[in-house]
């Protein structure tokens, strides 16, 4: 069960090799995370983050595989993931994405369609077991990590940052058809991070590492607000970058 | 059978449950042997996620009433779904009081059994259970009678068991003899921790209530300024007219959710400031009534809505009498950090009682109320679930709501006894409950 700060003690992690999603494990296994399982696609790397998450407290951790490029299996790993929990499931962190390039991508269609499902397909997909699992259990936590591309889409970035904004808004309604069942659903948006995915880029105002995106993903859980900024100061620059005009934001961004 | 959203009274972990309100032994029993998990609750006082069962059967144990004739020698059988108001409603008026109350009467008495409740006489007269005759309590193999003589592990693991070992559905307990509905307060001001608790180890002997509020926001030379009021029941050639009145209706009530915040370190301070300024300095003899004394904040209904959206945590804790730094230390730590507390209640605890899950130890216990918000409030208590466990001391479970199961083993040394009794009773692990969950105290 969860406690009165929103730390979870009973954790699946989708995507859970990702550098933003391994600092958030950490973080939920040194404050009262016990049970994790993580699922994502390479084993060796799982194995690594299931270490690193009994470094940090966890005293049961699996694994699971999966691919996000085949949506047909997002029934199936969802469903393992909570039986290896074995218990209620607390929180499921949905840390599935594909930032793709943009510049390669945006002619070829198995390439675009390849961003689409990683971003948008298969989280839609295992969001609709996720629901049904924690509905019916009568408690429990969704946090879907979308990102603050998707507020306002740029052109060098629209297919990662569209597919994206697609996840977020269909997240917030989906949050809003989870009233009153105990469970609730809560939007990640982080700007730029340091990791694996963002390496070799340049690096945008507002970049932080992954440990502070997790911090704030903790103190999220605490207050329980439906969107966790990172930085939180990122609400604040997005309200006003998704009014400026056209000309000023392309100027702004295009770089 | 109706599905409903639950939380306790610090409104922080809602789940969703199916109620079911059962009105006899039978009924309770069959949904005992129907239900993969279960818990029992009364009227929702316990702070954290005691009375709550995500995904299961919680069994609301307000249809269980009924207040029986109370003795001459005070013996009275109630429901175990009636609350301490409704039976001092019927008790009052013929002379009695309940032996232990704690600082609402809106608690049933199955649920303060289950909590091992105490009051401002713990000191003298010990917790609830040490005035329990004898309960009736359906477990999921079958339901008995017990009492200190009759089972007497059971019951003891069922005083302070937090509803893990059956659902009590009759209590005889005793009562105790008032000639009068008020209470003769002295009242002290103390500019220090140290002044206020010197005075409660030399003199709370002398008196049958005692309890002292404790400032947490100022620090200093005041830290830990303290308001201590004891006291006993007036007898009747104490008070110009003596009167035997049950408890009054509240007439004020918070009517919703505050904005969260409203409770903040600057409105907190000011109360506390208010609340200190307002006491006097020295009162002796002052008669007050049963409710004014015993149960000041059941005046204002849904009080917990003050805190807002994101509720409160109370942190009540207990350690031996030697460890009365502890207390000092717990204290400086929560001012130092800026984390708001409002009004802490200081109490000392006289000897405990056999239950293996029982709160109290002798010696000190401070309970404090902390809205949720402050970014470092969770590990500040962390910090002070260490210092306490240090000092051989121990955190309430009616109050936790983020106590970790590492801690309440190391806490709690005779868990593995309640667990085989419990066990014993519910070998399918059917009794649970969130806090049960969180805390691995369900036997499996």
């Amino acid at each position: 069960m969860e406690n009165a700060f929103g730390q979870p003690q009973n954790v699946v992690v989708l995507g859970g090799s990702s550098d933003i999603a391994r600092a958030i494990t950490k973080r939920l296994c040194a404050a009262r995370a016990h049970t994790v399982v993580l699922a994502g696609r390479d084993r060796e790397l799982l194995d690594g983050a299931a270490l690193e998450a009994r470094e940090y407290g966890a005293t049961k951790t699996d694994v699971v595989l999966f691919d996000a490029e085949d949506p047909s299996n997002a029934l199936r790993t969802v469903s393992e993931a909570f039986a290896k929990v074995g218990e209620q499931v607390d929180l499921v962190v949905i840390a599935v994405g594909l930032l793709g390039d943009q510049s390669a991508d945006e002619d070829d269609a198995a390439a675009s369609a390849r961003v689409a499902t990683v971003n948008f397909t298969w989280p839609v997909a295992a969001l609709a077991e996720i629901r049904r699992r924690l509905v019916l259990q009568g408690s429990g936590r969704i946090l879907v990590i979308t990102s603050v591309s998707g507020i306002r889409v740029r052109r060098t970035m629209y297919l990662y940052g569209g597919t994206k904004a697609g996840l977020d808004r269909l997240c917030d309604g989906l949050a809003d058809s989870l009233e009153g069942t105990g469970v609730t659903l809560q939007l990640l948006r982080a700007g730029v991070v340091r990791t694996k995915m963002t390496a070799g880029r340049a690096e945008p105002p507002f970049t932080t590492g992954p440990d502070e995106v997790a911090k704030n993903v903790m103190r999220g859980l605490e207050s329980g607000d439906r969107v966790i900024w990172s930085p939180p100061v990122l609400r604040y620059v997005f309200a006003v970058l998704r009014i400026l005009p056209k000309k000023i934001f392309r100027r702004i961004t295009d770089r | 059978m109706t599905r409903a959203t639950l939380y306790g009274w610090g409104r922080t972990t809602a789940s969703i449950a199916d109620v079911v309100t059962p009105t006899s032994d039978l009924e309770v029993a069959t949904q005992l042997a129907t239900s993969t998990e279960v818990i029992a609750r009364g009227l929702g006082r316990s702070y954290g996620d005691a009375a709550q069962l995500s995904g299961g059967v919680v069994l609301d144990n307000r249809s269980l009433g009924g207040v029986g004739e109370i003795g001459e020698d005070g013996v009275v059988t109630v429901g175990a779904g009636v609350s301490i108001d409704e039976l001092l409603t019927v008790s009052v008026p013929r002379g009695w009081f309940v032996p232990v109350t704690p600082g609402t009467r809106q608690v049933s008495i199955g649920g303060a059994i289950a909590a091992d409740v105490h009051g401002k006489n713990h000191h003298v007269d010990g917790s609830i259970a040490h005035h329990v005759h004898e309960m009736r309590l359906v477990t999921p193999t079958g339901a008995v009678t017990v009492s200190p003589t009759e089972d007497p592990s059971l019951f003891w693991a069922t005083t302070g068991g937090m509803g893990l070992t059956g659902v009590a559905t009759t209590v005889t307990l005793r009562m105790t003899r008032i000639e009068t509905d008020q209470v003769l307060v002295d009242t002290e001001r103390f500019a220090d921790l140290d002044g206020v608790m010197a005075a409660m180890s030399g003199g709370d002997a002398d008196y049958r209530y005692s309890v002292a509020w404790v400032d947490c926001m100022t620090k200093g030379a005041h830290m830990g300024r303290a308001i201590l009021t004891r006291g006993d029941h007036a007898m009747r050639g104490d008070v110009e007219k003596p009167t035997l009145k049950g408890p009054r209706k509240p007439r004020l009530a918070v009517p919703f959710n505050a904005p969260s915040g409203l409770l903040n370190p600057l409105s907190i301070k000011a109360f506390n400031e208010v609340w200190f300024r307002s006491a006097p300095k020295h009162e002796e003899q002052e008669p007050q009534a049963l409710s004014t004394f015993f149960h000041p904040l059941d005046g204002l209904r849904d009080w917990n809505r003050l805190y807002g959206r994101r509720g409160f945590v109370q942190y009540q804790f207990c350690v031996p009498d030697s460890k009365g730094a502890t207390v000092v230390d717990a204290i400086k730590r929560l001012s130092g950090s800026g984390v708001p507390s409002f009004l802490a209640v200081l109490k000392r605890f006289g000897p405990g009682n056999p239950g293996p899950l029982s709160f109290p130890i002798p010696g000190w216990t401070l309970a404090l109320d902390l809205p949720v918000g402050p970014s470092k409030l969770s590990g500040v208590l962390d910090d002070l679930d260490e210092m306490v466990l240090e000092a051989g001391g121990r955190i309430y479970f009616a109050k936790d709501a983020r106590l970790s199961p590492e801690k309440v083993r190391a806490m709690y040394p005779r868990l593995p006894e309640f667990l085989e009794v419990k066990n014993r009773v519910d070998p399918e692990h059917r009794l649970t409950s969130d806090l049960a969950r969180r805390l691995q105290l369900t036997g499996r």
